[in-house]
């Protein structure tokens, strides 16, 4: 969205080829980044499997998960990657107005999710696991924390689309920028799969 | 650094002139010239001279700190540092030669040389590129400003948790530690996108992944190793930080906490780290060798495949550092196996070396004795390295000055050899006059002579027994003759460093009277030689075509009907004359540097007051916010020049605010493939 008035770039015509590889910078850029937090969360992940039964004192695991609740916010979560799916879909075919009402879903169902995460961090406040009571507690605040604020950082890239859509700046021919969004919105999902899976139903 | 005035094209407009825009955003500088021309530059070429000068002044600021260690340690029982203040600058002196010395002087041959030797105009994301070195910087002096605020880091570089808990190190100094690496490993980890993506991405055309040059090879590998190990030192430090800033239970044993996580994860980060550091010197040494011995590499594919194996293998032997803390015998088993396995592809590498050499004619010139320099002292390294393997061996060497010894030999007799070949290869390349050989030569002897006297009589010490990081010894351990040596000899490196010092001052000077070196004073391999000197702010007035390896040595040589190598041309005769007509260059801009500031505030702001936290984030948030906003180009001329492949119109903005949204988001396959198309070799690697 460097600028609005010009358009996209006839570029490859003009010098004779695009990139090497075929895949423009930006979502190489962003497969690349991605595969780069994999390790970050592989770390959180790491240490939250080693540290979650080792408090001495305080709640657990089993003691404030509600385990139905965090179902349904998971599958809200997972669904938003089937709309964003069907948002490059839309933009894709050329269909502006889908594409921006399958944004729009995306980013609500994942302001769902977080809404979802502020009022379980707020429950479990109250029945009495802050962040530092005890290990088990700064290892979960920190590793589904992390989670969810790169999902924020991912609704704020949808909004920016939806934005970008608005003012007439997202026509097929910028459907890559949906797609980067699109790999970094399915990644942040994928991860709750699996911290889903890992912190709350393991026991 | 000397400013280089690079020709004036059609592009550049008075200095200072800005464009008028009507959004109230800054509208993109254009000054290339002054003070201005630096802080807003996007040319990989300006960054990299950034780097480099950044990284030599650490290197002055680490080496006060190193002597200052050699002077308490040349007697017994000397008081010239209190303990607390020993802890400090040890600590320092680890930290700033590693992150602020060793890794921005590869990063500053990396972002020079990468797109020259690829064939292209710049790197894949200009202002991300700028925004490493600024955030970098940023990072190095908010580090090192703890000194005036409490004192520095005082936990050692690998700052072991718990002992870096508040309880053990209630000062500021490991906060400062903590998020000044953070703020340096944002730096390290969108450089090592940029440059993943550059290498990947815009290789002239023909020039597929076999015909790249080592270095090139090498500081991919260099990347990718850093892409991968950056974040997990960022969770080692977040969780520290939480700990210390946020009373968070991660290393508080009474908690239950496991003291060995944090070792776990920083040499998860740390032994990567450890190539991350040597990998582009052994790229550099690559790239000089050949030259200086009038032979191709020996083995290329060997040293290629060897590096790609050092950078896998890499990943498996972390454990090696932590052989005393208790794992068990199955894990040291197995670790000190794959350490030992390691040191294979980097015997393939220095026998490689030693193959190109022979039967070669050899000049000894001041690059070529630093390569050789470089090959005999990491040898030293490696052997006493794989003496650490033997876990029995290394329980006894732990701690002790043998270790100092070791990665000394390695990362000094390794890295920083090699980097110092580098700038007397490249200097030419970069500013345009060589550094003079005979005082090079001086440089180089005293160094080699200091060196082995410094570290050398370590591998004694520690042998006999003497600890690292305690503050002094007593007499009569037999220690002070081999402290006394290892003494002198610092003090003779610093000499040797002033010697390098004066001779870019002097060579400058002289080089006025001197002929210029031309394109291609070396009569060398590589993409890069065929270019003007200093490289024009364009780099290469048409994309060249590359048809093999040292394509450029082939339109210099070649065989006649006998099959001897005959010269059919020289360097200067085939080399690009330098006419920018052709080129379009992406646009200066302020907000890298601008967003880069707001790194050290939000650290200064949750030491001391989240207020200022606060300020750092509207910082760091307004400049994505005005990066993403910026207009694309000056407006005067049409949207896309020429160059497509270095996208110059702010599509790195996409990376922080809205990725792909700038103009690059072309379809794949539109437009014609290039002459040798290599896609299907690069997917290989990118997937």
């Amino acid at each position: 969205m460097a600028d609005v008035t010009h358009a996209p770039a006839p570029a490859a015509a003009v010098h004779g080829h695009g990139t090497t590889t075929g895949i423009s910078n930006a979502k190489l850029a962003m497969w690349v980044y991605l595969s780069s937090d994999c390790l970050l969360f592989g770390g959180l992940i790491s240490t939250y499997l080693l540290l979650r039964h080792r408090s001495v004192q305080g709640l657990g695991p089993a003691d404030v998960f509600d385990i139905p609740f965090t179902s349904v916010s998971s599958f809200v979560l997972q669904m938003s990657s089937l709309t964003m799916a069907l948002a490059v879909a839309a933009i894709t075919r050329g269909d502006v107005r889908r594409n921006r009402v399958w944004l729009l879903t995306t980013a609500m169902l994942g302001a769902t999710f977080i809404g979802g995460q502020v009022y379980e961090f707020t429950t479990f406040y109250r029945e009495g696991l802050g962040f530092t009571t005890n290990i088990f507690g700064s290892a979960f605040y920190t590793l589904t924390g992390f989670h969810g604020a790169h999902v924020v950082v991912g609704i704020v890239m949808l909004m920016s689309l939806l934005m970008m859509s608005f003012r007439g700046n997202l026509g097929p021919e910028r459907s890559d920028a949906v797609e980067i969004v699109g790999l970094y919105w399915h990644f942040v999902d994928i991860v709750w799969i699996l911290i889903f899976t890992i912190v709350y139903l393991i026991p | 650094m000397a400013i280089i005035e690079r020709p004036t094209d059609t592009l550049a407009l008075p200095p200072g002139a800005t464009a008028h825009n009507p959004l109230g955003v800054f509208a993109r500088p254009r000054a290339k010239t002054g003070w201005r021309g630096w802080v807003s530059t996007v040319d990989h070429k300006k960054i990299g001279i950034m780097y480099g000068a950044a990284a030599l002044f650490f290197f002055v600021v680490g080496g006060v700190e190193a002597l200052m260690i050699r002077a308490q340690l040349a007697a017994p029982g000397q008081k010239l540092m209190s303990a607390d203040l020993y802890n400090q600058v040890f600590t320092m002196h680890g930290v700033t030669m590693i992150f602020l010395v060793i890794m921005p002087m590869g990063a500053a041959f990396m972002n020079y040389l990468i797109p020259l030797q690829i064939g292209a105009r710049d790197v894949a994301f200009p202002r991300l590129n700028a925004l490493s070195f600024w955030t970098f910087l940023a990072g190095g002096i908010f580090l090192n400003t703890s000194w005036f605020l409490g004192g520095g880091p005082d936990g050692g570089w690998f700052a072991y948790a718990p002992n870096t808990g508040v309880a053990f190190s209630p000062s500021h100094g490991m906060d400062f530690y903590a998020i000044g690496l953070q703020i340096t490993g944002i730096a390290s980890l969108v450089g090592g996108i940029n440059l993943v993506v550059t290498v990947l991405n815009l290789r002239a055309p023909g020039m597929s992944l076999m015909k790249m040059p080592v270095f090139t090879w090498m500081s991919f590998v260099t990347q990718v190793l850093l892409v991968f190990a950056i974040p997990v030192i960022s969770v080692a430090l977040f969780l520290l930080t939480f700990d210390r800033l946020f009373d968070a239970n991660f290393f508080d044993v009474g908690q239950g906490a496991d003291p060995l996580l944090w070792e776990h994860l920083f040499w998860i980060f740390g032994h990567p780290e450890v190539y991350i550091l040597i990998l582009p010197a052994f790229g550099i040494v690559s790239e000089i060798i050949p030259v200086f011995s009038r032979k191709p590499i020996f083995g290329y594919p060997f040293m290629v495949f060897s590096g790609i194996a050092i950078g896998f293998m890499g990943w498996g032997v972390w454990a090696h550092h932590m052989f005393a803390s208790g794992l068990g015998p199955i894990s040291v088993a197995a670790f000190s196996v794959s350490t030992m396995f390691i040191a294979v592809p980097t015997g393939v590498k220095i026998l490689n070396w030693m193959a190109t050499m022979w039967g070669g004619k050899i000049t000894f010139t001041t690059p070529m004795l630093w390569a050789v320099g470089l090959v005999a002292m990491f040898t030293i390294g490696g052997l006493s390295g794989v003496t650490h393997a033997v876990a029995p061996a290394d329980t006894q060497q732990t701690d002790t000055y043998y270790i100092v010894a070791h990665f000394h030999y390695v990362i000094f007799g390794g890295a920083l050899f090699g980097f110092m070949g580098g700038f007397y290869f490249w200097w030419p390349k970069v500013f345009g006059y060589v550094l003079n050989d005979k005082v090079g030569k001086v440089h180089f002897w005293l160094t080699l002579i200091g060196f082995n006297l410094t570290f050398g009589p370590m591998h004694i010490l520690g042998l006999q027994g003497m600890s690292r990081r305690i503050p002094t010894y007593r007499d009569g351990y037999g220690f002070n003759l081999w402290n006394m040596v290892s003494t002198i000899g610092a003090f003779t490196i610093a000499i040797a460093m002033l010697v390098f010092f004066v001779n870019i001052v002097r060579s400058k000077r002289q080089a006025a009277d001197l002929p210029p070196p031309g394109p291609d004073p070396w009569d060398a391999r590589s993409l890069e030689w065929s270019i003007q000197s200093p490289t024009p702010e364009h780099n290469f007035d048409d994309d060249p075509i590359i048809t093999r390896l040292d394509d450029f040595w082939h339109r210099k040589y070649q065989e006649d009907e006998e099959g001897r190598v005959v010269q059919v041309a020289t360097g200067a005769e085939v080399a690009m004359p330098g006419d920018p007509s052709r080129a379009h260059l992406p646009a200066p801009s302020y907000w890298p540097i601008f967003l880069s500031a707001g790194f050290p505030l939000i650290g200064y702001g949750l030491i001391y007051n989240l207020t200022l936290a606060a300020i750092g984030a509207a910082v760091v948030l307004g400049g994505i916010v005005g990066w993403a906003l910026e207009p694309p180009d000056d407006e005067d001329l049409p949207p896309h020049g020429p160059d497509a492949r270095t996208d110059p119109s702010g599509a790195d903005a996409a990376e922080l605010a809205d990725p792909g949204a700038g103009p690059e988001a072309i379809p794949p396959g539109e437009g014609p493939e290039p002459a040798v198309a290599p896609t299907g070799e690069a997917v290989t690697v990118g997937g």
